[in-house]
C-alpha cells in the first residue's frame, strides 16, 4: 500500500486540485485525475522531502491567528511608507537573527510567513551557524526583530512540529 | 443603480491596476540591475491577473477567471527561472 | 450586463468597497516599487499586491458570484491559494540570487557571509 500510494495526502490534495479546475466529477475525470495524482507523488518521492509530523492543531490555528493579524498590520504599515513624504521614503537594514529551529519544513513554514509579511523578506539561513539574515523594510520603530522572531514565531513552530 | 455603481467602481479599479502596471513596467524598463526588473515583470504579471479579474467580475464571463489563473502560473514559472538563472547561470542543473 | 441588475444593494456597496481598496493597495505596491532606492527595499512592495490586492479583489469577485449564484466561484479561490503558496518562493529566490550577485561583485551594501559556511550558496530554505 505505502509501495503504490507513497503520499496518499498528496494524491488526495491533487485529485481535488484537478476534480476543481476541471469542474466536473464525471468517472472520466476522476479516473483522469487518480493517474495524474498517483504517477505525480511517485514523482514526489525521488525528490525526498524530509518528513514532520503535524503535533498541535491548537498551535498551528493560533499561528495562523497571528500571522494574519500581522500581515494586516503589516500591511498598513507598509501602505503608510510607501505614501509618506520623506525623501528617502524609508530607512531598511539587514538585520542577523539566530534561530533554534530543527525541523526542515518548520523552516520552510517560517520562510513563508517572513516573505509574506510586506515588512520583512527572508534572504538567507546558515545552517552551519544558524544565523538567519532577514531584511527589514522599516527600522525606525526600533522594533527588537530577534524577539518578535523568537517568541512570536518560533515558539509556536516548535511546540506544531518537534 | 446598483450596475451603475459597479460599473464606475470596476472602471476606477481597473484605471488604479492599469496605473499600477505602468509603474511595474518603468521599473522593468529603467530598473538599473537585472534582479530589479524581474521584480518588475512579476509585478506586471501580477496586475495582468488582477485586470482580468475585474473584466471577469463585469462580465461574468468564466474563460477570464480560466485565464487569470494561467497567467498566475506562468507568471510564477517564470519568475523562478529567471531567478535561477540569476543565481547558476543555467535553469535546470 | 444585465446580470449585474439582479444584485442587491447591500451586496453592491461591500463589492464596490473591496474592489475600490484592492485595487488602491495594488496601486500602493507598484508606486512602492518606482520609490524606494534599494533593490532590498523593493522586494518589500510587491507583497503588497499579493497579500492585500489580489486577496480584496478576488473576495469582492467571490461575493459578486456568490449572491448571483450565476457561476462556481471556485477560480478565485484557486486564485488566491496559488497566490499565497507561490510569492513567497519567488521573491526569496529572488532576493537570495541579488544578494549572490551582490556578493560576488564585492558590494560593500550587502551583508559578507559568515566565515565557517561554505563557498557554495546553496539554495537553503
Amino acid at each position: 500500500m505505502r509501495y503504490w500510494f507513497p503520499y496518499p495526502l498528496l494524491s488526495l490534495l491533487l485529485l481535488g486540485f484537478w476534480l476543481l479546475v476541471n469542474q466536473s466529477v464525471s468517472p472520466g475525470q476522476i479516473l483522469l485525475g487518480t493517474i495524474l495524482s498517483v504517477s505525480l507523488s511517485w514523482a514526489m518521492v525521488n525528490l525526498e522531502p524530509s518528513k514532520s509530523r503535524l503535533r498541535r492543531p491548537g498551535a498551528a490555528l493560533r499561528l495562523a491567528a497571528s500571522v494574519i493579524k500581522d500581515i494586516a498590520q503589516s500591511n498598513v504599515a507598509v501602505l503608510g511608507a510607501v505614501l509618506s513624504r520623506r525623501k528617502p521614503p524609508v530607512q531598511s537594514a539587514f538585520v542577523m537573527v539566530e534561530l533554534t529551529l530543527r525541523d526542515d519544513n518548520a523552516l520552510a513554514l517560517l520562510a513563508c510567513i517572513l516573505t509574506t509579511t510586506p515588512g520583512t523578506a527572508w534572504l538567507e539561513y546558515d545552517r552551519q551557524t544558524r544565523m538567519l539574515l532577514i531584511h527589514v523594510l522599516d527600522t525606525a520603530d526600533g522594533k527588537d526583530w530577534q524577539s518578535i522572531v523568537t517568541n512570536r514565531y518560533e515558539r509556536l513552530l516548535k511546540e506544531i512540529f518537534e | 443603480m446598483t450596475e451603475l455603481l459597479i460599473i464606475w467602481s470596476v472602471l476606477i479599479s481597473q484605471i488604479m491596476i492599469g496605473l499600477a502596471m505602468v509603474c511595474a513596467l518603468y521599473r522593468v524598463a529603467k530598473g538599473p540591475r537585472a534582479q530589479d526588473r524581474i521584480l518588475g515583470l512579476d509585478t506586471v504579471y501580477i496586475t495582468g491577473m488582477l485586470l482580468l479579474l475585474t473584466f471577469g467580475i463585469r462580465t461574468s464571463n468564466v474563460l477570464y477567471f480560466e485565464a487569470a489563473l494561467t497567467i498566475a502560473l506562468l507568471g510564477f514559472v517564470s519568475s523562478i527561472a529567471f531567478a535561477k538563472f540569476l543565481m547558476r547561470g543555467e535553469v535546470i542543473e | 450586463m444585465t446580470f449585474l441588475v439582479d444584485l442587491p444593494v447591500w451586496a453592491a456597496i461591500p463589492v464596490c468597497l473591496l474592489l475600490l481598496s484592492g485595487s488602491a493597495i495594488t496601486l500602493a505596491g507598484a508606486i512602492g516599487l518606482v520609490r524606494f532606492q534599494s533593490f532590498y527595499e523593493r522586494l518589500h512592495a510587491p507583497t503588497l499586491c499579493t497579500s492585500g490586492g489580489v486577496l480584496l479583489i478576488a473576495m469582492s469577485s467571490m461575493l459578486t458570484f456568490a449572491v448571483l449564484q450565476n457561476r462556481w466561484i471556485v477560480h478565485e479561490v484557486l486564485i488566491v491559494v496559488f497566490m499565497i503558496i507561490t510569492t513567497p518562493v519567488t521573491l526569496m529566490l529572488l532576493g537570495q540570487s541579488a544578494l549572490y550577485r551582490d556578493r560576488a561583485e564585492k558590494s560593500t551594501d550587502v551583508p559578507r557571509k559568515t566565515e565557517t559556511a561554505k563557498a557554495d550558496p546553496g539554495i537553503d530554505l
